[in-house]
């Protein structure tokens, strides 16, 4: 780790609630590090844990995953699927050897652009505390744009 | 050169950078992030890649459409704002040009880097990696058509106050069915609680009272008043919503609204509702004389039948014999295709402010207390008198932004209540004489003609001092405050504290969301600010649409609010609903899941995720299958399935997949040619 060690980190955000949120901290020029590219999914319940997996092996140090919170998805009650999901996926990652805190879900409803700036800047934070991930390099210079599915299979 | 997984590599992309004038080119290099992409992007089939100060003017569409035709590009990635502002826009442009609408990407560069960064080039960076994840994506996006789903040409309106009235009106005069629920017995809402509306000093009952008469006769209105909205189901075009009627007690098809059960009633009951608590109505009631509709109600809680067994007087005196005690609540279904909420406002409660005494000085008045005071068929029939009843103030002191702009309670400007404090001083000089203090922040007279009427007020001899009162109190320390209500005060223009005794003191307070505004806008599936309001589209450029699709918003629930506003935004969502009605169908973005069937090991993992019901199962072939029709596009299914057999449209795998992969392209690159080696 040097001191210039900047984390890149993939967040994932929802279509109605926290991309609306990073909108909202855009329009108010609410401010948080550049450390973090968003991509927008329709519902927290459509991200597929290979994603989180696939967003590692590209070379992220870290995934923050953002939905509505609990009781308010626009799809009902997609978000606590999310929210299964990601208690498994972090204990998978630990047998995998990686550090749990790398992946973080955090509610914001569209009215939470502070609230998704903090979240933002505290992951930063913490992941720059841990130091980077470095997949591809611990893979041995394995391709870092190896199929998503066979990193899964690789490594389950 | 590193090998990508992913598409043909045979599309002919075309990449826009805008400058949003200073908005992005103000902290992103946006001429280098062109440059760029059209350097390091070209293998990924960029072929053109240009920055220009708007993208979405015309001419900056003109330049996408002209290198479609000219270089005959296949997809195009916008870099500007978010796409929910501009993305129909550049999608519209590509259509014109010949290209699928759906070929297009939108990224945002502003919401999500230039505004939210100050590190320029940080920001330029992040601006290039979200630019190289459009470009991965779109070459996996596929031409699509937009869904059509029918609109069914009835409307549901919640809420009966001015905003909801006028919505519903203005669409029934089209000619279309109107469901118009209101949870109090009658329509009218707040506005048929005051006595004159500002700046024209108009008496509300007299503007407001036809419209409610053109609702309670309109041949296209279902007028469902004492009934609330209980479950909401389906999506726009077709609502199915269950509406609980409760229990009148009251055969509508027989009461004449002659008004001898409630002149009969020997059960008094203090309205705490539409009287502010300051007057009285029966157990039997119609909240005012105009009510709309003309039925009272029987308030089960207090009747003394109900209560006690006994009694039963409304039932002997009814000359129709429209008394029926053995009502229950009714549940009503109704289809309809739009929703407006005009769902309003409550009052900050006063008691919460208390170094305002409110609840514990009598004289202090809340100011819809002092709107009931002041109306001439109110308790005391318009007479502005202390809590006894019987005295006139000498001196009245009213209080602005009680509650707002005030960090301890809220902080938004509740909107009205400088006109609401103005008007109260002008009547009170009107019809009292008394000296009238105003206590205020600021003045915000800015609609039209509110200043002139501010102006009105200062002419006739109302008082004001700026600065926001400390305390209003009865403990009297200098002569002449016996007796008296104390306003301690820092006068700020004359730089110095004050101690004003008056007799009477009334508290603009502010207006609050509904106490159960977030449960409503659950139940719609809409959602509220920090503040409590419903959240519209956009603020300034969508303030009657929400979120939800179908669902609209008019008046104060959206947000405080004068009448003028509340009545255009209550036009404003039925001119939206209407356009929707005229053209029978809309289209809906084409998210949506389908199975491919020889991929299906009928696994029935996706099976129980779907709330909508839109998954089947089909025993027969042992496969399952997605019903576009119930499909909403959450694409929970499509992460579940462990075959990879359903995929989703405009979010697929292999949509998300690239874009991360772009996303992290300077990541993957420094990996794969590792700067100086890190210590």
């Amino acid at each position: 780790m040097t001191d210039s060690f900047e984390p890149v980190l993939i967040g994932f955000t929802c279509n109605w609630c926290s991309y609306r949120a990073a909108d909202l901290a855009g329009t108010a020029r609410v401010k948080y590090p550049p450390n973090i590219r968003l991509l927008r999914l329709m519902c927290s319940g459509r991200l597929d844990p290979t994603f989180v997996l696939k967003a590692l092996a590209s070379g992220a140090d870290g995934v923050l995953i953002t939905g509505c919170h609990p009781g308010e998805c626009h799809y009902l009650e997609q978000n606590y699927k999310a929210l299964r999901r990601y208690l498994l996926l972090r204990r998978m990652l630990a047998q995998m050897g990686i550090e749990p805190e790398r992946v973080k879900l955090v509610w914001a409803s569209a009215a939470e652009g502070v609230k998704l700036a903090e979240e933002i800047t505290r992951m930063v934070e913490d992941v720059r505390a841990l130091g980077p991930l470095n997949w591809p390099q611990r893979h041995n210079g394995a391709a870092p744009h190896a199929d998503a599915t066979a990193i899964k299979e690789g490594t389950a | 050169m590193t090998q990508h997984n992913g598409h043909t590599g045979q599309e002919r992309i075309g990449v826009y950078v805008c400058h949003c004038g200073s908005n992005i080119a103000g902290t992103i290099d946006v001429e280098a992030v062109a440059l760029w992409a059209a350097e390091h992007l070209n293998h990924r089939g960029v072929v053109i890649a240009r920055d220009y100060k708007f993208m979405c003017s015309s001419l900056g569409q003109e330049l996408i459409e002209k290198d479609i035709k000219e270089l005959g590009l296949t997809r195009v990635v916008v870099a500007a704002c978010s796409p929910h502002l501009h993305e129909q826009t550049f999608r519209v442009a590509c259509h014109r040009a010949g290209l699928n609408p759906y070929l297009c990407e939108l990224v945002s560069i502003r919401e999500q880097a230039s505004w939210v960064h100050t590190d320029k080039k940080a920001a330029t960076e992040k601006a290039k990696a979200i630019i190289s994840g459009g470009v991965e994506r779109v070459a996996w996006h596929a031409p699509l058509e937009p869904l059509h789903v029918p609109i069914h040409p009835a409307t549901l309106v919640v809420g009966g106050g001015i905003a909801g009235i006028q919505a519903a009106l203005e669409i029934a005069d089209a000619g279309f069915p109107v469901y118009l629920v209101e949870r109090e017995p009658s329509i009218g809402g707040h506005m048929a609680q005051f006595d004159k509306t500002f700046p024209t000093m108009d008496c509300a009952a007299c503007i407001l009272t036809p419209r409610m008469v053109s609702v309670g006769t309109h041949p296209n209105i279902t007028l469902l008043t004492w009934s609330e909205v209980s479950d909401v189901q389906g999506y726009v075009g077709n609502f199915t919503v269950t509406i609980r009627k409760k229990a009148r007690y009251i055969k509508e098809d027989l009461c004449t609204g002659c008004g001898i059960c409630q002149e009969k009633c020997p059960k008094k009951v203090i309205d705490e509702v539409f009287e502010a608590g300051l007057g009285y109505r029966k157990a039997v009631y119609t909240p005012f004389p105009q009510a709309v509709p003309k039925y009272p109600v029987i308030d089960r809680e207090n009747c003394t039948y109900f209560q006690k067994g006994t009694c039963r007087a409304c039932e002997k005196l009814c000359p129709t014999e429209a008394i029926d005690f053995g009502q229950t609540d009714e549940l009503l279904t109704v289809q309809v295709g739009n929703i407006i909420l005009a769902t309003g406002f409550d009052i900050l409660d006063a008691r919460r402010i208390g170094q305002y005494g409110y609840g514990r000085l009598a004289n202090v008045f809340t100011s819809l207390e002092f709107e009931r005071l002041s109306n001439a068929a109110g308790p005391t029939n318009g007479q502005i008198v202390l809590r006894d009843g019987v005295t006139h103030p000498q001196t009245v002191g009213i209080i602005h932004c009680a509650g707002s702009r005030d960090r301890n309670f809220n902080n938004y400007c509740s909107a009205i209540c400088c006109m609401q404090s103005l008007k109260f001083a002008h009547l009170v000089r009107e019809r009292t004489g008394a000296t009238v203090y105003n206590f205020y922040i600021d003045i915000r007279t800015t609609a039209k003609a509110y200043d002139e009427f501010y102006q009105r007020v200062l002419d006739d001899g109302a008082i004001l001092i700026r600065g926001r009162v400390a305390e209003v109190t009865d403990a009297a320390r200098l002569p002449g405050e016996e007796g008296k209500l104390i306003i301690q005060v820092e006068d700020t223009l004359a730089g110095k504290q004050r101690r004003i005794p008056v007799d009477m003191v009334v508290l603009s307070v502010g207006l609050e969301p509904r106490h159960d505004a977030k449960e409503v806008a659950h139940r719609f599936g809409i959602s509220c600010s920090s503040d409590g309001w419903i959240i519209e589209k956009h603020p300034k450029l969508d303030p009657v649409a929400t979120m939800t699709e179908g669902v609209f918003v008019a008046g104060c629930a959206q947000g405080p609010k004068d009448i003028p506003s509340t009545v255009a935004q209550g036009a404003a969502a039925a001119a939206r609903v209407l356009a929707r009605i005229q053209q029978k169908e809309i289209a809906l973005e084409p998210v949506r899941a389908s199975v491919d069937e020889n991929k299906c090991s009928g696994c029935r993992i996706c099976n129980g995720l779907c709330p909508f019901n839109a998954i089947i199962f089909h025993e027969d072939r042992m496969v399952t299958e997605i019903n576009p029709a119930l499909c909403q596009g959450c694409g929970t299914c499509v992460a579940a399935c462990p075959a990879g057999a359903i995929s989703g449209t405009v979010f697929s795998n292999e949509q998300v997949l690239a874009q991360i992969e772009g996303l992290l392209l300077d990541v993957a690159r420094r990996a794969i040619a590792p700067e100086p080696a890190p210590v």
